[in-house]
């Protein structure tokens, strides 16, 4: 593996920051035994992982083995897909966030979710953000939403690029830049977890850069489930990796610990590219 | 093994340049044929259009009398109008006033229109003369004088030229629509009233006037001339808002519920085949529909645009489901995903993203739908709507004509060489009516239409 032609300068700030979550982690979401169908086939075969809270955990592994799917399983987001059963336990705060009493829209409150193509609204960049807000009624006059809205853009690294254009749409911004709304988008409903599905697959190096940095820096308030492909990527930024193959969670552990001395063979396999 | 990837570079290149050639070949046929049957469309549709207001235009100006009508005292012999007396009632009043609008009915007015053709033309009419002479001016107009006096009695005494509409057969020989050597037996007017008609042509008292006529009276059997579009214009106006009012609210919502919230089982299966046979049925299955629901166990009147309406709506709902179906499906699920993913429920997801952005395709494709029924026949037929009416309708409930309906009727005509043209420019007043519907579509998407 060669290593990441841009340096993250916040790959020291990771590794810090994981020495205490380490200690004092608390399980945020646990998934026991997911099974996950598609109509009659099997996309997953009963995960059992636990998300530390103020953790980054990332998922790897080979296209089509699951990773997208187990993402959506943590907000219920497969629920929209038609054909699609999930089995299994998942609970966010020790609540099963499949039963029946409980609210998606609640849920989806607490657990936001960040696509892996940016998909902002046709709307203008400041109703992008607005919505989340409005439509939970966290903020419903105009300077609360003023400042929500402010407050997401500069936690999102997006602020000095769009402040004097919050009017035009948000569709109108770069691959890069919707990817970053997107995220301000999730943040202003101040979600507990954010998953991420692959935010970076589109982006080129500086803005996968920023992005990478601005998920160090949530990772202090937030509980962060992300899925990429670039294992430079995992290894700068999670402080757990999860590997996935063919429907199977094979292997979960420190990030460090995956990439140098992985416990099984297929994990050590995929990370030194024999395949995948 | 001889196959591309051992050949040499040059031998490749050319395989490849051979191939291009047939590709392009290929695809300069495939322009060709494109381009020759838009062409041919386009022609089409011009000839169509151009037959059409060739033979229409003329019809919208018609042969009209400018008559110095003397409203002579001793023919108008009437009684002073009555006046609303202190203390008199309302219902009163109208009951007098009603008795000496009858008494002005009476009137012979075909007289004063006589005479002011006689003093036109400074000729002594001799008695048997008077078929003749009123063969000139179309029956309908001693009503006008009669409308006239009712609002203006000043004119008692007076002297006024008046608009007055000559027959239908008039306008026929003054606009060369009769071969003029046809011998007596097979002319539509006597040789008195040709050689009269040709007389007061030259001298200015006939002209061709723009016919107010076609726009402002109903149809008419006694007085050709004067038959005009304005009830059906009307029949058609209400069913349309009828059609409209019931159609786009039910087959919208209809759409979004089939399209977005229900589950997909064999029970929506079907009803969408359904849906998309019932667009394929002929109209005049619907009219059949109709006239048996509506008319045979609901009651409703007959000829009424109230049931033309409801049957149009029948026939338009599919046509605005599938055109509201496809423009939501055209909306891509990442919008859905996204509003989802921010905790909005499904209802807000629908209202607040998809719809909007549906709404351009919704929008056209519903008022193609009430364009499409504006112009249906067929239906309108076995529910009555092609008896003769000779009001206005006031409401959805009277009796009347539609706008494809009079055209249909005055296509059947027997007085072919008039109603040639007063069909053609029927269809030029449907046509407008269509495009303009189809000009507002395009408008309203042009609007609403967001910028990905
Ligand atoms: N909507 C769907 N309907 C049917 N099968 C699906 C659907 N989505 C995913 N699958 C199947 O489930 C399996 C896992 O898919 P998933 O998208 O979770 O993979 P992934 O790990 O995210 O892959 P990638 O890295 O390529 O995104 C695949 O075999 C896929 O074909
Ligand atoms: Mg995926």
């Amino acid at each position: 593996m060669t290593t990441a032609t841009v340096t993250v300068p916040t790959a020291m700030h990771k590794s810090e920051q994981r020495s205490d979550s380490h200690q004092q982690g608390q399980v945020k979401m646990s998934t026991r035994g997911v099974k996950v169908f598609y109509g009659d086939s099997q996309a997953l075969h009963g995960i059992d992982l636990d998300i530390v809270e103020n953790e980054v955990i990332a998922f790897i592994g080979p296209s089509g083995c699951g990773k997208s799917t187990f993402l959506r399983c943590l907000n219920r987001m497969n629920d929209t897909i038609p054909g699609c059963r999930v089995e299994g336990d998942v609970t966010l705060d020790g609540n099963d966030i499949y039963a029946p009493s409980l609210d998606v829209v609640l849920l989806r409150a607490q657990v936001g979710i960040v696509f892996q193509k940016p998909n902002p609204f046709p709307k203008s960049i400041y109703e992008n953000i607005a919505y989340g807000p409005r439509l939970h009624g966290l903020a419903s006059r105009r300077a609360e939403l003023d400042e929500v809205v402010e407050r997401s853009l500069r936690r999102a690294g997006l602020w000095d690029e769009v402040k004097d254009r919050l009017d035009q749409p948000g569709t109108s911004l770069s691959g890069g830049q919707q990817q970053r709304l997107c995220i301000a988008r999730t943040i202003a409903i101040s979600p507990e977890v954010i998953l991420m599905d692959e935010p970076c697959s589109a982006l080129d190096p500086i803005a996968t850069a920023k992005i990478e940095q601005l998920i160090d820096e949530l990772s202090a308030s937030y509980t962060i489930a992300m899925v990429t492909h670039n294992m430079q990527q995992a290894a700068r930024v999670a402080h757990k990796t999860a590997f996935f193959h063919m429907g199977d969670m094979v292997e979960v552990g420190d990030t460090d610990k995956i990439f140098t001395n992985p416990e099984d063979q297929r994990t050590h396999d995929y990370i030194t590219g024999r395949f995948g | 093994m001889n196959t591309i990837t051992q050949a040499s570079r040059g031998e490749r290149l050319a395989i490849i340049e051979r191939s291009l050639a047939s590709r392009h070949r290929q695809e300069k046929r495939f322009r060709r044929l494109g381009l020759a049957a838009v062409v041919t469309g386009m022609v089409l549709v011009l000839i169509l259009f151009a037959s059409i207001l060739m033979r229409g235009l003329p019809a919208f100006w018609q042969a009209t009398f400018y008559l110095d009508i003397h409203f002579d005292s001793d023919i108008v012999n009437v009684s002073e109008r009555p006046i609303q007396q202190e203390g008199e009632s309302n219902a009163d009043f109208r009951e007098r006033d009603f008795t000496w609008q009858s008494e002005v009915g009476r009137v012979n007015w075909q007289q004063l229109i006589d005479n002011a053709l006689a003093e036109a033309l400074g000729e002594e009419i001799e008695p048997q003369q008077t078929r003749d002479l009123r063969a000139l001016v179309t029956s309908a107009e001693r009503r006008t004088l009669r409308d006239r006096f009712i609002e203006d009695q000043s004119l008692l005494g007076e002297t006024h030229t008046i608009k007055l509409l000559a027959s239908a057969n008039v306008d026929v020989w003054i606009k060369g629509n009769i071969n003029r050597d046809l011998p007596d037996s097979q002319q539509q007017l006597s040789a008195q009233t040709r050689e009269w008609a040709d007389h007061l042509y030259e001298e200015g008292v006939i002209t061709n006037a723009f016919s107010t006529a076609l726009f402002l009276n109903t149809d008419s059997r006694s007085s050709l001339a004067s038959a005009g579009l304005a009830g059906a214009f009307m029949g058609s106006l209400f069913m349309m808002l009828i059609v409209m009012l019931l159609s786009i609210p039910i087959g919208v919502a209809s759409a979004i519920y089939l399209e977005e919230f229900a589950p997909k089982n064999r029970l929506t299966d079907l009803i969408e085949i359904n849906i998309n046979n019932l667009a394929a049925v002929p109209s005049i299955v619907f009219g059949l529909l109709g006239a048996a629901i509506f008319i045979g166990y609901l009651r409703l009147p007959l000829s009424a645009p109230l049931v033309g309406g409801l049957v149009l709506t029948l026939m338009t709902l599919p046509t605005i489901i599938i055109a509201t179906r496809a423009a939501l499906r055209s909306i891509p699920n990442s919008i859905r995903q996204a509003a989802l993913g921010m905790g909005a429920s499904k209802v807000q997801t629908v209202f607040h993203h998809v719809l909007p952005l549906a709404l351009p395709g919704i929008l056209t494709g519903s008022i193609l739908g009430v364009a499409q029924a504006l112009g249906e026949t067929a239906p309108l037929l076995l529910i009555g709507m092609n008896a003769f009416v000779s009001n206005i309708p006031a409401t959805p409930f009277d009796q009347a004509s539609a706008l494809p309906v009079q055209i249909y009727l005055w296509q059947g005509n027997e007085l072919r060489n008039f109603f040639e043209a007063r069909t053609s420019a029927a269809i030029i007043v449907l046509l407008a009516l269509m495009l303009s519907l189809n000009a507002l579509a395009i408008w309203l998407r042009k609007k609403l239409e967001t910028r990905w």
